[in-house]
């Protein structure tokens, strides 16, 4: 079975068939998921403020496959597709999404504070520009301890314009930490246009500035999106610093559920839903026999009943006891 | 048992405390703006000698980023390291108070004890040495008023090197106020490694008319005003609370259930400050037992001024405590 790039480069890595379909995967796992929490937020079953990530996934699905359980993230308040990438499982996902005791954080963190170490999936953060100080602290614990652990800093295109995007690839770079900062540029930050915000029209270009490699990748192309993470990922690994990637991709759902898109043009954006990453690539991956209709169907549909399963676990599940309202304040329980 | 001690000053003795503890724990790790040899180990030379010692994996001096100090020593804690984070003056935590209070404080809780931030924030502050209005200020209000920190601020060497110990030793975040003007102040200090607990207060000197109640450099003039109210037939006991988050509450009832009469002092600006939680607590405690209004001073309500006439006005002198002492006394 063969696959070419859409556009053959001699020295990018390409995914096999097997990896494909795992990109695949990951990538129908985050887009029914999201259309399971739009439904539910909706519906009123659940009350979360929620970022929608449909559109984004074949960035973290296209870089996971690339990491080990025991690298690490860091991503941000729209995140629950850099975390179900990565493996969080949707029971324990759902769960704290719901504010249930059987969340991963025991319904303390919410949507936008899902922590689950054992994936690797160590922060999130509802601060913009956050994510990346923190991940180069666990690029420099890696490195200190002679472990061979990549971490990712996912981030939005605002972000770029905080302090704490400049400070951290500094000093990354300084240091020569195995991080990769991925920049998962979808346009907008908030309600602002990235180009009536941002001074660069290609935010890689700021790792000049940093004497890192930078990289503007087309972040709906799982090919792409895989050579580029591939490449970085392994130059974090073999100890040689940094890199920023740009992920070029687009919102579906504007900033928060619920917002109703003013500040775009209808035709901009049936332009931008008209390229819905999923279908494009599950279309491909017949077309090049990776994988047939009626696999991955049964695919899709195995992870739609998985996604059932976890909704019904967790609003099945309790809330957290009223003692762990004073509780994991400090070490000491029960500290007030 | 007698412990054997060295005549230090401050520095020297949290020098010792990182030395000590970085020779038991290959974990802890220094890291901040200058702290390394090369860059003369600190801008006192708290951090002297380390990097030479241990190496400059686990001493680091960084960019002049606050934000990225911070980040990198709670990614580095929740990986499994101690690391003792150095912002120079207490002023610079507000260009990483996010870092501080959104995601050192809070991580613990909400992961729901999964990733914890075991870090030491040193900082160095206070008024009298001509710095002016961001160089001084005493910002510990804002730290005791975040769960999930913790708030130490010695007022000796000895305290100091005991305390600094036991923040490292700390499971969570604790942030360290050193007081710049009180840097040269030698004192007896333990040759070994001794911690002082965190959250117990020290009874400095033992009096039964007035507690005053205070931390950091002030307990030296809370010491200096009761040595002049003793000339007066008052006696004053000086609790130096070590620990201002979380506070040693049983401590302070016992002293003021003892002596009825309370004066807090500390160099902060007064209002909304930690002397108003003091004082609210014992009034709810203890009222029908208070023989007169809880005192409270510190400094007005002014950015730190850079005139010395005005810097000296700014700070609670030890005349000013000796006349509250006294107010307490004249109340019956």
């Amino acid at each position: 079975m063969t696959t070419a790039s859409p556009e053959p480069n001699t020295n990018a890595a390409i995914p096999d068939a097997a990896t494909q379909v795992d990109i695949y995967r990951r990538m129908s796992l985050i887009s029914q998921n999201d259309e399971a929490a739009r439904k539910t937020v909706k519906s009123g079953r659940l009350m979360m403020p929620y970022y929608s990530p449909k559109g984004q996934e074949v960035i973290p699905s296209a870089v996971s496959v690339n990491l080990n359980d025991d690298d690490r993230i860091c991503t941000i308040y729209r995140g629950t597709h850099d975390m179900l990438a990565k493996g969080v499982p949707l029971r324990d996902l759902w769960a704290e999404m719901a504010g249930r005791v059987t969340g991963t954080c025991k319904g303390k963190g919410g949507p936008m504070h899902v922590t689950h170490p054992a994936s690797g999936a160590i922060l999130t953060t509802g601060i913009v520009g956050s994510s990346m100080p923190i991940a180069n602290g666990l690029a420099w614990a890696a490195k200190l301890s002679g472990s061979k652990r990549v971490t990712i800093a996912y981030f939005g295109d605002a972000a770029s314009n905080i302090g704490a995007f400049h400070e951290s690839l500094n000093l990354a770079s300084v240091w020569k930490l195995p991080v990769v900062f991925i920049c998962q540029n979808n346009l907008f930050g908030e309600h602002t246009r990235f180009e009536n915000a941002t001074s660069v029209d290609q935010i890689s270009k700021r790792a000049a500035g940093y004497s890192m490699p930078g990289v503007t990748v087309d972040g709906n192309d799982p090919f792409k999106m895989y050579a580029a993470a591939h490449a970085a990922i392994n130059r974090a690994r073999d100890g040689d610093g940094p890199t920023l990637i740009e992920a070029m991709t687009f919102r579906f759902y504007g900033h928060v559920f619920g917002d109703d898109d003013h500040y775009m043009t209808k035709e901009e954006k049936a332009a931008a839903l008209a390229k819905d990453p999923l279908p494009i690539f599950r279309a491909r991956l017949i077309a090049d026999g990776v994988a047939t209709d009626a696999q991955l169907t049964e695919l899709d549909a195995d992870i739609r009943a998985q996604i059932e399963d976890a909704i019904q676990f967790a609003l099945s599940s309790e809330m957290p006891p009223i003692e762990e309202l004073t509780r994991d304040v400090y070490a000491e329980a029960g500290a007030a | 048992m007698t412990v054997e001690t060295k005549k230090l000053n401050a520095i020297q003795a949290i020098n010792q405390a990182l030395a000590q503890a970085m020779e038991a724990d290959p974990t802890i790790l220094v890291l901040g703006e200058d702290v390394a040899d090369r860059e003369g180990g600190g801008v006192v030379g708290v951090t002297k000698g380390l990097s030479t010692r241990f190496g400059e994996d686990r001493v680091k001096s960084t960019p002049i980023s606050e934000q990225a100090i911070i980040g990198a020593a709670i990614g580095a804690a929740i990986d499994g390291y101690k690391p003792v984070a150095e912002i120079m003056l207490m002023n610079f935590t507000t260009v990483c108070m996010d870092m501080i209070v959104n995601h050192a404080a809070k991580l613990r809780y909400m992961s729901g004890g999964q990733t914890t931030v075991p870090i030491v924030i040193r900082m160095m502050t206070g008024a009298g040495i001509a710095s002016g209005g961001q160089h001084s200020d005493f910002l510990e209000a804002w730290f005791a008023h975040t769960p999930g920190l913790k708030v130490v601020a010695p007022s000796n060497p000895a305290d100091a090197k005991g305390l600094m110990l036991s923040c490292i030793a700390d499971p969570d975040p604790c942030i360290f106020i050193e007081t710049s003007r009180a840097y040269g102040v030698t004192g007896d200090v333990p040759v070994d490694a001794i911690p002082i607990p965190l959250g117990k207060a020290r009874i400095a000197r033992e009096g039964s008319d007035v507690t005053l109640i205070s931390y950091a450099e002030m307990v030296t003039r809370c010491l200096t005003a009761a040595a002049e109210l003793d000339k007066e037939g008052i006696s004053a006991e000086v609790i130096d609370l070590r620990t201002i988050s979380p506070w040693d509450v049983e401590a302070v009832l016992a002293s003021v259930r003892k002596t009825g009469r309370a004066v807090i002092v500390h160099e902060a600006v007064r209002t909304f400050g930690v002397g108003a939680e003091i004082a609210a607590t014992l009034h709810e405690k203890l009222f029908r037992e208070l023989k007169a209004p809880v005192g409270r001073l510190g400094a007005p309500f002014t950015p730190v001024p850079f005139a010395g006439n005005l810097e000296q006005a700014f700070l609670v002198q030890p005349g000013a405590i000796v006349e509250a002492a006294r107010a307490t006394l004249a109340t019956h």
